[in-house]
């Protein structure tokens, strides 16, 4: 019979589904894509913050353009108006979308109201990157938090977020540490709503 | 007892870009290192010119009284080698982990530059984690 099989043509690429796509990337494709990204912002700037600076600009377009996708996606359409919401929202889905698992743990801040931490003992992007001495703390993790600002921006949550290495006991490598710090509307907001 | 002695990973024009030794024999100096590096590149380029058979690849295994020697060339001639005790095993796949090390944690870090001796802590760990390995796997047999 003909037309039997055949994948059912759209007459207009609007109506197509969204559908899930493919579930893996090559790691590989990735690392080498993110080495070429970082070593080209290298050549534009002239200090260490200003190219921290590029990859989190770099990450926070990736961040809004993920919140649209993962809310239309996996929440059918809801939005988080609380901030626990919301952050175990970055700490879950979207960790488990872009990395494949889950982030390794979520903490509030002691010192200071509105402070949050997402930690990762091997972050993704991290991988393959020894930064050499000379670069002092600089963490390509800032992709990362670029991402994470991205989401919370769009959300409706602004936040400063950066990435920080912090040594551990017992581990070999210091692990990364996510540091979100909200605005203060943001919290006077969180506080009216009880 | 099956024992490796140092390692030396050289660029495609002969330069030393990695040298690690291991264990109290053999242990070179900076400058002597480089020597042998420069000089071993050139060993291979003459041995490819001197086979009686077209396609030869170069030296893959040199046998001395007190050691060995294996080599692996790449396919974009970066060359690694390995020099041991006389009669060690699985050699061989040893380059070829040390390869895989390489690729991954030195080719695909930004701040390395190509060709330029190799300072990336991440291969240092993962190479002595192989190194561990394959010495308690021989140890086991």
């Amino acid at each position: 019979m003909i037309g039997a099989g055949k994948i059912k043509q759209y007459s207009n690429i609007l109506e197509k589904p969204l559908n899930k796509g493919k579930q893996e990337v090559s790691l590989s494709a990735f690392a080498f894509l993110f080495s070429e990204l970082v070593q080209y912002n290298q050549t534009q700037v002239d200090n260490i913050a200003e190219l921290e600076r590029r990859l989190e600009d770099a990450g926070y377009a990736v961040g809004a353009r993920v919140l649209e996708l993962l809310c239309h996606r996996d929440k059918g359409n809801r939005r988080e108006t609380r901030l626990l919401g919301i952050l175990s929202f970055v700490h879950s889905t979207v960790w488990k979308v872009l990395f494949g698992k889950v982030a390794d743990s979520l903490e509030k801040g002691t010192e200071h109201e509105d402070e949050y931490m997402i930690s990762e003992k091997d972050l993704l992007v991290n991988k393959f990157i020894s930064v050499p001495k000379d670069m002092g703390t600089f963490n390509c993790g800032a992709f990362v938090a670029g991402i994470v600002r991205g989401v919370l921006d769009g959300a409706g949550f602004p936040a400063v977020v950066t990435a920080h290495f912090v040594p551990m006991e017992g581990l070999q490598r210091p692990r990364t540490t996510i540091l979100i710090k909200f605005a203060e509307e943001v919290l006077q907001r969180e506080a009216r709503l009880g | 007892m099956a024992a490796i002695y140092s390692l030396y990973v050289i660029n495609k024009s002969g330069g030393l870009i990695f040298y690690k030794d291991y264990g109290s024999k053999g242990r070179m100096d900076t400058n002597d290192s480089l020597r042998v590096a420069s000089l071993w590149h050139s060993m291979h380029a003459i041995s490819q010119q001197l086979s009686p058979t077209t396609g030869c690849t170069g030296i893959e295994l040199l046998e001395a009284d007190t050691f060995d020697l294996h080599c692996f060339q790449s396919l974009t001639g970066t060359k690694f080698f390995v020099v041991c005790e006389p009669g060690t095993q699985n050699m061989e796949d040893l380059l070829k982990a040390v390869y895989e090390l390489y690729t991954d944690y030195v080719l695909k870090n930004p701040f390395y530059e190509m060709e330029m001796p190799i300072r990336c802590e991440l291969f240092d760990i993962n190479l002595t984690r192989a190194i561990q390995k394959d010495r308690v796997a021989l140890l086991g047999r």
